[in-house]
Parts: C-alpha cells; structure tokens; sequence
C-alpha cells in the first residue's frame, strides 16, 4: 500500500515534518513511513598538503579514507536511528498507528525515485540542515525533488498548526485542474472549507473556468470560496492568505522549463520561499 | 542542473584549491622532466599539462582527477620527435585526440574488464620503472654535487612533512636546492639548459606539417599507440580515484575527455598527455575532490611558469630528479612484490611479463597487450580442467557408456578426445552429455571426430544430450538473453 513518506533530517524543522505527516498519514488513512538518507558529500575532507607519495602511499591512503568514512558513517547511521525513532514515537502521541522507518545511502533524489511508486504524499521540509539559519533560503534538495518526482508533495514550514482552510491556486491550465480534481477525489481536505483563487483579468472564459472549479469541488462535498484577484501572482496569494487565515495552500508546480524560469524566475520557487504555510505540490 | 554544477564545482571550494596548488608545484617539474624524456622544450610539456588539466576539468568523466603530459605517453613520442621533429609531434598528438574521441564514442572503455588485476598492477610498476628509468641520464657521467643534492632533495621531501604538513615538501626541496646551487654557483645542469620556458600565455598554433597520406603513414602508428595508452592509464587512474573516494565516474565521457584535451593540447603546441596516477593520488591526499581542483592546478601550473619563468629556469635538474624519484617510489606497488610469492604463480608471471614487455618496448600498450593475452591463456587453461570423462561398461560386455562432465571447448578439446578408448571392441557406445558444456566449434568437431572414429570401428554410437550441451555455443543459440538462461545452462 502506497505510504505518506516523510523525509527527516534532523534539522529545526523535523518536529514539524513529524507533526503534517502525521496528520495527512490519518486523514488519508494512510500508512507513515519515516525516511532518512545518509547524504555523503556533507563530510568535511581531511587534507594532508605534504604533496609526496612514497613507499604504499596508494593503500595506505585508502585504508585511511575508509577508515574515516567508516567511522563517521557509524556515528551518522546511530544518530539517524535515534531520530528515526523519536520521530516514530512523536507520530505515535500524535495518533498514528505503526509508523515505520527505513534509513538509506546515498543522494536523497534517487533514494526518492527508487520509492517513486511506493508515495502517496511526500512531507518535505522547506528548508535543510543547512538552511537552518539562513531566512528565506530554500533547502537545497527540495527544487530537485519537485523538479524530478510526479507525486503530491507536501513542502512544511517550521511551525505546526492542523489546517483549517485551504486556499487552491488555479489558472485554468491542466496541471492546476487536475489539482483541482486530486482535491476533491482525496480524504486529505474533506470537510474543510476551500478557496479557490484565480490571478488574472476577470473575463468571461475565466469565470468558466472558476465556475467548473467551484463545481467539481462543491460535487465532493466542499463549501468552496471562489474568486478572481488581479496583481502580482505571489502578492496576491499572500495577501488573501492572511484575509481569509489560510493555512495551506495546493498548487502546480514548476509548470515551465528551466530556461524560461532562469530568465524570469519561478513562481513556484518564489512561493515556497515566503509562504509560512504548507504547500501541497502538484506536479 | 545548477545542483550538479555546484556539487562538481563547488562543495569543496578550499580544499580544491589547496590541493590544485600543491599539484601545480608537482606538475611543473614532472612536466619539464616528461619534455626532457620525449626530447622537446620544456614548454612543450608545460603547455600541453596546462591545456589538458584545464580541458579535463571541464569535459573530463571523473572529478577529481589529474590529466597532463606523463611518462607513459612521453616514452611513446621520443623515435617520432628525433625522427621527424616537433611539428609531426603536435599532428600525433590531434590525431591521438581524434582517434580517443571515436574510441569514446565507440564505448571501449568498457573494454578495461577483460585488463586483470595483475595486469593493472603490472603496468603501474612499469610506469614507476620507466619515470625511473628515464632519470638516469641526468645521473650519469655528473659530478658528485648530483648525487648530493638529489639525495638531500629525497630526504627533504620525506623527512619535511615530519616538521611541517601545511606545505607541499617537494616545493621545499625544489627552493632549497634552487637557493643552494645559485648560492654556491655550482656547475651542474638546470632547466634552463634543457630548452625553452613558456614566456608567455599559450596561443594558437596549427602543427606545420604537409597534410598528405605520407605524414598521415608517419603519425599514425604513434597516434594508435600514444591513445591506446593514454586511455588505459586514464581508465585506471579513473579506478583507483573511484576506489579512494567511493564515488563513481563516466568512463565513456572521460575517454572522449582526454581526446578533447589531446586536440586542444596540439592546437597550442603541446604534446600528448594523459591522467597521472601519482598526481592524482597526491590530489586526493591534499583534499582535492572535484573538478575544481584539477582546474586550479592548471591555471596555477601556467601562471606560475609564465610568471616565475627566470626563477623555474634557475632549478637544477638535481631537484627535479628528486621529485621525479618520488613519483616513480610513491607509483609503484610496493605490496605487489610482497605479493609474488602469496599469489598464484600464473596471476605473478602475468605481472612480471607486463612489467617485462614494456621496459622492453618502452611501450605499455604492448605490456597490456601481452598481459591480458597471458591472462586469458591462464584462463583458459584453468577452465579446461573442470571436465572429467567416466565410463562404464554393460553387464553383457557389449555397450558402452561414456559420461562427459565439464567445459569441453578450444583448450581442452585435445583432451576429450583423448578420454575414448577407440580400441575396446564394442557393439555401440553411449556417449551421454547431459551434463557437459561444448562452448565453440572446436568442441564440435572433437565430437564429431570421436563419433566417426567409433563408427570406422564399426560400433554404433549415440549420443545424449548434445543439443543441451551445445546450447552455450551462444553465438547461435543466443541463450544469453533469454531469461532463465544461466539457470538452463547450469542446470541440464
């Protein structure tokens, strides 16, 4: 059965990670999987700058490169467990039956892609280990994970609080429709009132488009909120999210290609910097 | 994109650039030594690491790892640079680029599986004698301040680190020694004397050659071999950073690399070069990791002979001797020897052959050559052996039953035939097969050689089992690719 897998690493925002995935693991009634991915590039490397090489230099410096990545290769796979474990019991106080774990080797996209199709929800954090400090940076793994992964992914901030009203950006294109249809076929949102918010010129074609939105979602048994702001895409989403007290937002994510958004920049990228509400990513 | 850009670039930034600078200051004696041997100005060698070092780092299959001119390809060039000069020296060394590129593209380096472990070692101790080797003229009929000063240059270089790790020990000795020669006005050799420095930046230059089918006859045979060589040392020193690190590299992409970086190299009037084993160990040792490091140490390499040229020409040939030593002490696989004895005498006479055939040849595409020849003969010779043949005889006396167990193919198809008794006076003979492999068409005709001799004696034969048997002549059969066919093969 397909998991809510939760991507932990130990970092400031964990506890938060544990507290959505949780959440989104009993709303869908869906098993929780914890994952952590010992990462190998983090490791600061020894450097001897004598610059000679002499009787077995070759082996010896092998047997000294192993000997250190097997040292801290023990004391990252112990501290994972022991987070693995205190973010199993935290699912566990918070209502989730049987959370399971696994640890893994290697870059944290391809562990992603080898899970691909055992992921019914991704819980992210916005940030990393290293964006710990850093304010508006966005965690370095995250892009490439959205970028590379088709499933929903759930990107949280630092600070939990259960969701109350969710707010749905639409534009009529089919990455956002069909967001539009996983929100009303999902148990994830049911019963919460939802917004639905078009940026845009209000003319006639996007009324339609609205108006099939507001039906596909009044269908599932949504109280939907439907409306037509015009401005600055992000500008918009923020505002109406503070009048209306959203606490997550579902979007499309990264509809253009690289180069378009090198030139322009990406809204996605954009949103997930400032918002201090989750995103649910639909691909 | 950018994530991989900064993950080859970037996520090492200080220890790239530490270790690219302590490479720098080896590569620059290690180039002038590798000119001397191919018998060119040193800029030459100079030029030709700066290029392929900065060439490799950015097209190159494997981060973290050192291209420049080498030993191995600079033995290669000496016969065609006294022969025919300079210039045909550059034609080789684009079209060593060219046919590297077609070899990248033909996915050779996939080839490198069937080159042994003791091949492999076998050409690195062959790479530590002939660097070796090639520092012989510069100790022969010299004073004895030669002597003094290499050997205080190789005590210097491994006793230094004892005092100070934080810098490289052969820049020191090549300081002390530069200082003590022009100090005590000795008279003994200098890299000044060897020929030309680089005075300047690199600049474009098309090698003055006739481009006819005759020049093409000249360049060719040393091309095939400078690229032959060139690609084996860089596949292996490709592995051995791989091991150390614990990462992966694209062999494919570092073999169309190198043949870039060769074509590049003769565009600016450089010679041939290849990965350096030594040098990219001592870049792992420093903390070098990515492509960085290998970037840095050839924009240092230049900058620092362009712009130190009076005082590089002031070094004695004694120093880079020393340094050269070191490089030819810290290649070679000490363990190796140790090794001879534990090892199976077929895996050491593989090695030592190696070794033998290019210190003869000069040439280590020959070693390997002969190498991975003796390798897949001892093979051969090893797999012949699993097969036995019993045989039983019928309670009446009249037939008998030949059980063939085994690899029967090219190398032991003598024996198998050997194993039937074509005197014994039998009605009919039994030749069951259900448990034996006929790899090639050798076995087949051993077979059919056995079953018309039988039947000359006027015995019946029959055979069991041969289509099973002969289901691993693949070529036909092609059972490889279907699923299940190991278990087939193994299991009939």
């Amino acid at each position: 059965m397909a998991h809510v897998i939760a991507c932990i690493d130990g970092s400031s925002i964990t506890p938060a990670v544990c507290d959505y995935a949780a959440w989104a693991s009993r709303r869908m009634d869906a098993p929780l999987n914890f994952l952590h991915v010992l990462g190998k590039s983090e490791y600061p490397i020894p450097a001897d700058l004598s610059g000679n090489i002499g009787l077995g230099s070759r082996e010896h410096l092998l047997q000294e490169l192993a000997e250190l990545d097997e040292k801290r290769s023990r004391v990252a796979l112990e501290q994972g467990r022991l987070m693995l474990e205190a973010a199993k019991a935290r699912a566990i106080a918070d209502g989730v039956s049987n959370p399971t774990s696994r640890q893994r080797h290697g870059e944290l996209v391809d562990t992603l892609i080898e899970f691909e199709h055992d992921i019914r929800l991704l819980v992210m954090g916005r940030q990393g280990e290293h964006g710990d400090s850093a304010g508006e940076h966005i965690g370095s793994h995250l892009e490439n994970v959205v970028r590379t992964l088709h499933r929903p992914i759930l990107v949280v901030p630092s600070d939990y609080s259960e969701p109350q009203r969710i707010l749905v950006a639409f534009d009529g294109s089919a990455t956002t429709r069909k967001a539009v249809e996983m929100v009303a076929a999902s148990p994830l949102f049911r019963g919460l009132p939802c917004h639905v918010v078009m940026v845009g010129a209000d003319k006639s074609e996007a009324r339609e488009q609205l108006d099939w939105a507001r039906a596909s979602l009044e269908r599932a048994g949504f109280a939907v909120n439907a409306s037509i702001r015009s401005g600055q895409v992000e500008e918009v989403l923020c505002a109406y999210r503070t009048e209306h007290q959203i606490d997550l937002i579902v979007m499309g994510a990264y509809g253009h290609s690289k180069i378009r958004e090198f030139l322009v920049g990406s809204t996605t990228t954009k949103l997930i910097r400032q918002s201090k509400i989750p995103l649910l990513l639909l691909r | 994109m950018i994530n991989s850009i900064q993950q080859n670039w970037f996520s090492n930034i200080r220890g790239d650039v530490l270790a690219g600078t302590v490479v720098a200051l080896a590569l620059i004696p290690e180039a002038i030594a590798f000119s001397v041997i191919a018998g060119v100005d040193p800029k030459v060698g100079l030029y030709a690491s700066f290029c392929i070092a900065v060439v490799t780092a950015f097209v190159g299959g494997r981060p973290g790892m050192i291209s420049a001119a080498t030993a191995a390809m600079a033995v290669l060039m000496v016969t065609l640079v006294k022969d025919h000069g300079l210039q045909y020296l550059l034609a080789a060394t684009l079209l060593t680029g060219v046919l590297q590129i077609a070899m990248g593209y033909l996915k050779l380096g996939s080839l490198m599986r069937f080159v042994s472990r003791s091949v492999v070692t076998g050409f690195v101790n062959a790479l530590a004698i002939l660097i070796f080797m090639a520092q012989l003229p510069e100790l022969t009929n010299v004073t004895w301040h030669v002597y003094a000063m290499t050997a205080g240059g190789l005590a210097i270089i491994y006793l230094f680190p004892y005092v100070a790790k934080s810098i490289p020990s052969p820049l020191v000795t090549i300081v002390v020694l530069t200082a003590l020669a022009m100090f005590l006005n000795l008279d003994i050799r200098t890299v000044g004397d060897m020929g030309e420095l680089p005075d300047t930046l690199p600049i474009f230059l098309w090698p003055e050659v006739p481009l006819n089918f005759e020049t093409l006859a000249i360049i060719f045979p040393y091309s095939v071999s400078l690229a032959v060589v060139g690609l084996l040392e860089s596949m292996m020193t490709a592995t051995i950073i791989d091991d150390l690190t614990d990462t992966t590299s694209d062999k494919n992409r570092e073999c169309k690399g190198q043949g870039v970086a060769n074509i590049a190299s003769g565009m600016i009037g450089g010679m041939a070069g290849c990965a350096m084993i030594g040098q990219s160990v001592i870049n792992v040792k420093s903390g070098g990791r990515t492509r960085l490091s290998t970037l840095a140490a050839g924009v240092f390499l230049l900058l620092m002979v362009v712009f130190l040229g009076d005082w590089v020409a002031q070094i004695p040939m004694a120093a880079l001797v020393a340094v050269m030593i070191m490089v030819s002490i810290g290649t070679f696989s000490w363990a190796s020897l140790a090794n001879l004895k534990k090892h199976p005498a077929s895996t050491s006479i593989v090695m030592v052959a190696t070794v033998v055939v290019v210190v003869a040849t000069h040439n280590l595409a020959i070693g390997v050559f002969v190498g991975v020849l003796l390798a897949a003969m001892f093979f051969a010779n090893k797999v012949a052996q699993y097969k036995y043949v019993s045989s039983t005889l019928s309670e009446d006396g009249l037939t008998r039953t030949y059980t063939v167990v085994g690899q029967v193919f090219f190398a032991s198809a003598d024996k198998f035939v050997d194993f039937f008794d074509f005197r014994e006076a039998v009605d009919k003979v039994v030749i069951d097969l259900c448990q034996a492999h006929f790899w090639d068409i050798t076995s087949v005709s051993a077979l059919d050689k056995v079953v018309l001799k039988f039947r000359r004696e006027g015995t019946v034969v029959e055979v069991i089992g041969l289509n099973e048997a002969s289901a691993t002549i693949v070529d036909r059969f092609a059972v490889h690719d279907k699923p299940g066919a190991v278990d087939n093969l193994m299991g009939h």
